[in-house]
């Protein structure tokens, strides 16, 4: 599976590049499910490649629709390859690592945007500048959404409308993102004509 | 401060009125005359629209730097039960409290100069002493320590203040909005987006951004300097003068746009200005918006005849994609008709002004 293709959307839609080794004092790698396929991209990119694995951190988790290439991650040979088995298992140790990573770091996210999303907004809150950090789509296209009602997220939204795991309206799930939430926004479908719910169709999956 | 006003203050000049419930809320005659009717011609579309904002025309909204009119005390109450109700509407990112200062003096020194009859301010050094008189508010402090106000400094001026508030930081030639008191938005969330850059928290707004609108308008606004402000309309239609139409609330507020007839359009539909005024702030070097809001009844608007058959014309002609964002096109037919009535073909007169 290679880089995801979005058509073309709002500006506060995420939007990913390619993974590309950059120098650095450390390579922080964070991908779920398919994420794995463009990390082995990625380090077969490398000029050196034996000096760029010496000095790289990856965190895994299995992806939302439970593809899980640990193995292929584990046998690269990295400094330190992590599996956590899901993003909450996976996000305190994320943040733990953030508290000694110098300036200097190359970031580098691979995978969902739940998981790409979640890791971008804990580092940039430790204060690194968003050029430091690339990111990659693979795999699952589901959506974390915020609930603009109850401000309720739920992860991995396959279908539009959806259910607010929280607070049961009948949500519509729009492009706008926000990056201090990693979420897209959920609004209320049917608040106009209440009951009426148009059927609910597969756009992510 | 919470709700604990004391507005002896309904003693003539501000209107004791709602914004929720029985929906009280109307214009006198003279409120009308004033209305900040935002067209300058017979039809719409987006551009930057910006200019200074210099004293204008004496009476009218554009005289003071921050309008004061009959509805003060009513707004400033009905913010109060918003935040009640939900204080996440009211937030700012923890380095926004200094741009938060410079706005509260922004606004005290302003009003104090504008309305010496309701506001006051004397400044022993840091030492300062503000009465605002329509809330019955005696307040001694030290500027730049926030431990002596209630609130924060931006949370206590913008209680204050009618309109709604946001704080830009300026960084990366982008503006970041990080702070913001928004209780009488036009359907959106301050939660959601702060902390989003200028093109982010623009990003739903249709057709502007394929016009270069909003890169024009932020090349624009990072050239904004201290003591010249500038401001520009906007606009869109609301049913019931509510001014809390936030998307947290929107399954409360949503199904009264299914409630229009021709008997009840012109009581029920009101014209919704946006007066946004911008201010570059001294010491922090951030970006102020005001997002002053003023709704007016169809009935009322179309008691100045030019602005009856303006109003008919932009309202008939607006580009459905416009009309769909701004929430009115399932009504945009019956609005249309209602104020036909009202639009005899007659040429009207450039500019907004009621009778030129």
């Amino acid at each position: 599976m290679t880089k995801t293709e979005f058509p073309p959307a709002i500006k506060s839609r995420p939007v990913y590049g390619v993974l590309a080794p950059r120098p650095g004092a450390l390579h922080l790698i964070v991908a779920d499910g398919d994420g794995a396929a463009a990390v082995t991209d990625l380090l077969a990119k490398a000029s050196d490649r034996a000096s760029m694995l010496a000095s790289t951190h990856i965190i895994y988790t299995p992806g939302p629709d439970g593809t899980d290439r640990s193995a292929d991650l584990a046998a690269l040979g990295a400094a330190q390859c992590y599996r956590a088995p899901t993003i909450p298992t996976l996000l305190p140790r994320l943040q733990r690592v953030l508290i000694d990573a110098h300036m200097g770091t190359q970031f580098y996210l691979a995978g969902t945007e739940g998981l790409i999303g979640q890791a971008e907004r804990d580092i940039m809150a430790t204060g690194f500048p968003a050029t430091d950090i690339q990111k990659e789509h693979r795999g699952s296209t589901v959506r974390r959404v915020q609930c603009v009602h109850c401000k309720g997220i739920t992860e991995n939204v396959a279908t539009d409308p959806f259910k607010c795991s929280h607070c049961g309206l009948n949500l519509y799930v729009r492009d706008h993102y926000s990056r201090r939430l990693a979420a897209f926004q959920g609004v209320n479908i049917d608040a106009e004509d209440p009951g009426q719910i148009p059927q609910s169709v597969v756009k992510f999956k | 401060m919470s709700l604990d006003f004391k507005p002896g203050a309904f003693n003539g000049f501000f209107r004791d009125e709602t914004f929720r419930d029985d929906f009280t809320y109307r214009n006198s005659p003279e409120g009308i005359r004033r209305f900040p009717f935002p067209f300058d011609r017979d039809d719409y579309m987006y551009s930057v629209n910006m200019e200074p904002h210099t004293s204008g025309r004496k009476g009218s909204v554009f005289e003071h730097t921050f309008d004061v009119d009959e509805h003060y005390v009513s707004e400033m109450i009905d913010r109060a039960k918003v935040l009640a109700e939900d204080p996440l509407r009211c937030q700012s990112l923890p380095h926004m409290t200094l741009a938060g200062w410079d706005l509260l003096e922004l606004i005290m020194e302003s009003k104090a100069r504008d309305y010496p009859q309701w506001f006051s301010l004397t400044k022993d050094g840091n030492r300062w002493h503000w009465i605002n008189r329509p809330l019955g508010i005696d307040q001694t402090f030290t500027f730049l320590d926030e431990s002596t106000l209630p609130y924060g400094p931006f949370e206590y001026i913008t209680r204050q203040t009618q309109g709604d508030f946001s704080l830009q930081d300026e960084r990366d030639n982008d503006l970041w909005m990080d702070a913001g008191m928004i209780t009488s938005q036009a359907d959106w969330s301050l939660d959601f987006d702060i902390g989003m850059s200028f093109m982010e928290w623009h990003a739903p707004v249709p057709l502007a951004h394929e016009k270069g609108i909003f890169d024009r308008a932020l090349k624009f606004l990072l050239k904004l300097q201290h003591g010249a402000p500038v401001r520009r309309f906007n606009w869109t239609m609301t049913v019931n003068p509510l001014l809390d139409t936030a998307p947290e609330t929107y399954p409360k507020w949503g199904p009264t746009r299914t409630t229009l007839s021709q008997d009840n359009m012109g009581n029920k539909m009101h014209l919704r200005v946006e007066l946004q005024a911008l201010f570059r702030l001294p010491r922090s070097n951030a970006v102020a918006f005001s997002i002053r809001c003023y709704l007016g009844k169809f009935e009322e608007l179309v008691t100045v005849p030019k602005w009856g058959r303006r109003l008919h014309r932009v309202v008939r002609d607006l580009h459905p994609d416009l009309a769909a964002y701004k929430g009115f096109l399932r009504n945009r037919d019956a609005m249309a008709q209602w104020l036909s009535a009202y639009d005899d073909g007659k040429p009207t007169s450039p500019g907004w002004w009621p009778e030129d």
